[in-house]
């Protein structure tokens, strides 16, 4: 068995028991990413000498004591949307240029503290727009499954990256989807941590309200640990909670004796694949086999969530980006007349078509005569969605959907039809919308090999709750445990 | 045809807080370019900004002084707009829900009393600073003002006149600078007004088309501004037989003209919207009490205390406490023992006239209220005369120097011997016999002509009142 076949947990006890040196587990991801990245373009940039300077750091601090995590040593990979001084921070896009933060996200501060080595930033879809990770300016990430297919997205890099065992863990962010959609098309674990749980200080933004950190792992375990580090107030971040966070690796139990889940029918309608139907409804038959009470509930608001969601995110989005115009720092069009002209070419040629898409649809919708039409209404629409779940809750621990209506399409099949590819975020986006914890689980291969994910809804702050049922999950499952053999892209 | 000029005003003040309104940075006026800023207010990318407490307290201050309703549940909001001087291409402001709203500010023009409507008040971030640098032809930003905490003042369409507005302004200045929420000087930017002005024939209840003025630098070039654009428009509509333009115009002091900048059409579309970033604030009631409580006393409240504990006129009263730079200073001397009316006196002279010659704001001076408190008391010990002492305050002002010792190197001090008086005054009589023949021969102009000879006899360091008495007495004796 390889290193990079442990979980994150078993690699920091294995450090921790001298078994293994970070140095050693550092190089071998090193070299697993040299061999892969050429073919899956999971990562942007790959940190060789400085990961290697870090694991010798971290690793004398762990021998002297100072550093004792349970993942103090154990290398990961980071979103390119996240900051980390002095390395390129790009969101996969031509605008940003080769822009060095000079200061690092509050993430990366609490990854340096819990000890983590970090071997590089990940590919995304640029900006974090895109369900497929093919929008980014540094090309295409392919699916360790299959390399004919795409990743998911937005950080799909974060996903394909875990699943072909390049790191431990990584770190991503999920606006609509963007951590729990790659990890299901992957087969990794990934969950979306409660809004306002983990800073958002240095993630550059894309939709300021629904944007939140998480990691992607192979277990539910270790996204456990991963949150006990990376959780917490900031006072860097105006919306980060103040509420107690930790110990949820401690708190986990795979007992779920007593709990409720409910299985919105109105996710199981038209438009969703049978056989992710089935493996996500199989998925319930295994927590109720380990104690839950199951059973079918509504959530009246699927028919909303995909509008809402994109007026919200590509309003905040127009918005947000508008400082990338050229004049203080990533890249800058040449041959410019005056100030518009250089607004104008720099954003013209710096951002690509499906960010452009939503800067003009958000532009749109923020506009004087249709404010109170969209936006004003969606943010109307997202108060009722968020009655809609604070019902759901009054009557169940945690709600059991799936994460998207299909596994990975092939590459290029969906930037054909955005319309088509906004859709199928139907399952993510309320999610997001309502601020609310949730994970994606491996729960099986479809005929075609290739990984369905079945997600876990919890109200706001119940990670514990969530964790628990993915963890009893896991205890009773080896789907997780799959390694992709790697296809061509003939199929 | 008579017309009626119709003014709104929007005025910006910077708040006196230490730091800026979304990061740690210093608001200090000045500094070298790009040297008062860090990642936040500069909008690098990833960076968040997080309200400073003390930004919402000032605003809360100022909405209560203005008698605001203060809104109890606030939001800031995002204005759209692209511009090199504002990194994040967004500048964020308050729109929907501002701290404050319905105010009402009474002014006082001649001897008409008047209120003027505050429709709101708003807090926002300043932008940054474009220098352009001709010997090189390029333009080069100054970020240093990005996120300096503002507050803008809106007004109902309430003023008729350009004194009306300087009433206002001069009222809103002092009220600020009380609250110390503000030091509101225009030449640093700290207050800075745009005049919306339309024209209509008197009498008529609809509004005419209004044009908006900017850069208006002082007090003098508003007052200039309003006479001149309200000009501008009748002259328009009654000689040109044209319309006035909605359009934002540029004043230019220099050339005393405004100057169209841009129409309505090219109006932007802000594109407001609730700021994500900055969660809503909540004020309780128990805030706003403990505010309320710790509202300074204001410019009429201890101008009617002026007239009542001190017998101060009301003109006097009025001054004194118009600014509060120049109230502290009065209650600052007196505290120092010095006779109320005394200090008033010496202030309403002497001060102001010295302040006024030199172009000096009184928060500006290093005169100290213990230097006048000496200077008074120089005077009342009878070490000093009344005039002579004048000539010590005007010699001590500009550094604050110790009277006392400006007195004895300069050798000022009054003359308290009364033999020397009398003699002064004997040999004075024996030099002008005829003088004194006439003066008891019934003219009784001679008598000042024979003081003013015994004060410059005595180098002005005698006390006049004891030369008048000594020189009366030899003259009658």
């Amino acid at each position: 068995m390889s290193l990079l076949d442990l979980t994150a947990l078993e690699l920091g006890r294995a450090i921790k028991r001298g078994e293994v040196s970070v140095p050693e587990a550092t190089q071998a991801a090193l070299e697993a990413i040299q061999a892969k990245n050429a073919e899956n373009n999971a990562f942007i940039t790959v940190l060789n000498d400085r990961a290697m300077e870090q694991a010798a750091e971290i690793q004398k601090k762990i021998s002297a004591g100072e550093l004792t995590g349970p993942l103090a040593g154990v290398p990961l990979a980071i979103k390119d949307n996240i900051c980390t001084k002095g390395v390129k921070t790009s969101c996969a896009s031509k605008i940003l240029g080769d822009f060095q933060p000079p200061y690092d996200a509050t993430l990366t501060e609490k990854i340096n503290a819990a000890g983590g080595v970090v071997l590089g930033k990940l590919n995304m879809d640029e900006f974090a727009m895109g369900s497929t990770s093919e929008t980014s300016f540094y090309g295409p990430t392919k699916n360790p499954w299959d390399l004919g297919r795409v990743p998911g997205g937005s950080s799909g890099g974060a996903a394909a990256a875990v699943a072909a065992r390049e790191c431990w863990y990584a770190i991503g962010s999920d606006t609509g989807g963007s951590i729990r959609q790659p990890a299901s098309y992957c087969g990794v674990t990934g969950i979306k941590p409660t809004y306002g749980t983990v800073s958002r200080y240095g993630l550059i933004a894309y939709a300021s309200s629904l944007d939140q950190i998480g990691p992607l792992a192979r277990t539910a375990e270790d996204c456990a640990a991963v949150l006990d580090a990376i959780q917490g107030k900031d006072p860097r971040d105006g919306t980060s909670l103040d509420v107690p966070c930790g110990h949820l690796l401690e708190g986990l139990t795979g007992d779920l004796t007593g709990m409720k889940i409910g299985i919105p029918t109105d996710c199981f309608g038209d438009g969703l694949d049978s056989q992710v139907s089935e493996k996500v409804l199989a998925a319930a038959q295994v927590l109720k086999a380990r104690g839950a009470q199951v059973e079918q509930c509504s959530l009246p608001i699927m028919e909303y969530v995909v509008p809402t969601y994109y007026i919200i995110a590509a309003a905040e989005a127009s918005s947000n980006l508008s400082r990338f115009d050229g004049v203080k720092y990533g890249w800058r069009a040449e041959g410019y007349e005056d100030l518009t002209d250089l607004y104008n070419k720099t954003r013209t040629e710096g951002f690509g078509a499906e960010v452009k898409r939503r800067i003009l649809l958000g532009t749109f919708v923020l506009s004087t005569g249709y404010y109170d039409a969209y936006y004003k209404k969606a943010l109307q629409v997202k108060a009722v969605i968020k009655q809609a779940f604070d019902a759901a809750f009054q009557k169940y621990d945690l709600l059991l959907m799936p994460v998207a209506p299909t596994t990975a399409p092939r590459l290029g099949e969906s930037l054909s039809n955005p319309l088509q590819m906004y859709l199928s975020d139907i399952y993510t986006v309320s999610v997001n919308l309502a601020g609310l914890p949730g994970i994606s689980i491996p729960c099986g291969l479809d005929s075609k090999g290739m990984p369905v994910g079945a997600q876990l809804i919890g109200p706001a702050l119940g990670e514990q709750k969530v964790l628990n049922a993915a963890r009893a999950f896991q205890l009773d499952t080896d789907y997780h445990k799959l390694v992709p053999t790697i296809k061509g892209g003939d199929r | 045809m008579d017309w009626e000029v119709v003014i709104g005003l929007e005025t910006h003040v910077e708040l006196a807080t230490k730091t800026k309104i979304f990061c740690s940075c210093t608001t200090a006026f000045g500094g070298a370019p790009n040297t008062h800023c860090c990642p936040v207010c500069t909008g690098m990318p990833g960076t968040l900004p997080v309200m400073n407490k003390k930004v919402l307290e000032y605003a809360t201050k100022a909405s209560l002084a203005l008698n605001c309703e203060v809104t109890r549940y606030c939001k800031f909001d995002r204005k759209n707009y692209f511009y090199p001087d504002l990194p994040k291409a967004y500048q964020i402001s308050q729109l929907y829900l501002p701290i404050g709203r319905n105010g009402r500010v009474p002014i006082t023009v001649g001897s008409e009393e008047k209120v003027i409507r505050i429709h709101e008040l708003h807090m926002e971030e300043d932008a940054g600073k474009l220098v352009h640098d001709n010997w090189i032809d390029q333009t080069r930003a100054d970020y240093n003002r990005c996120g300096v905490p503002l507050i803008e003042i809106v007004t109902e369409p309430d003023f008729r006149s350009a004194d009306e507005v300087i009433a206002y302004l001069e009222k809103l200045r002092s009220t600020l600078e009380y609250l110390g929420v503000s030091d509101c000087k225009m030449q640093e930017g700290s207050l800075r007004c745009d005049v919306n002005l339309s024209v209509r024939p008197m009498g008529s209840v609809d509004f005419g088309t209004r044009t908006e003025m900017k850069n208006l630098n002082s007090f003098k070039a508003i007052a200039r501004a309003i006479r001149y654009e309200a000009r501008r428009q009748q002259e328009l509509i009654e000689m040109d037989h044209r319309q006035v333009v909605q359009e934002t115009r540029r004043w230019d002091d220099n050339k005393d003209a405004s100057f169209s900048m841009r129409s309505k059409e090219n109006a932007q579309d802000y594109r407001y919207f609730p700021e994500p970033d900055i969660p809503p604030m909540e004020l309780s009631e128990e805030y706003l009490a403990q505010l309320k409580a710790s509202l300074p006393e204001m410019a009429e409240v201890k101008k009617a205390r002026y007239m009542k504990d001190f017998g101060l006129p009301e003109y006097d009263a009025g001054l004194l406490t118009g600014t509060k730079a120049l109230a502290d200073f009065f209650e600052e001397t007196v505290t120092l023992g010095a006779p109320p009316k005394e200090v008033s006196n010496w202030m309403m002279a002497e001060l102001l006239r010295t302040l006024k010659e030199k172009s000096m704001e009184p928060k500006d001076m290093l005169f100290a209220p213990e230097t006048l408190a000496a200077i008074i008391k120089l005077v009342a010990e009878g070490k000093l005369n009344r005039n002579t002492a004048s000539k010590v305050f005007s010699a001590v002002f500009d550094d604050n120097a110790d009277p006392m010792a400006y007195v004895k190197e300069h050798g000022l001090e009054q003359i308290s011997d009364t033999g020397l008086v009398e003699s002064t005054v004997a040999s004075i009589l024996a030099a002008n016999a005829s003088q004194v023949e006439e003066y008891r021969g019934g003219k009784q102009k001679v008598f000042g002509f024979l003081v003013g000879q015994c004060m410059r006899a005595l180098k002005g360091k005698a006390d006049p009142k004891v030369v008048n008495e000594v020189l009366r007495k030899q003259l009658n004796g």
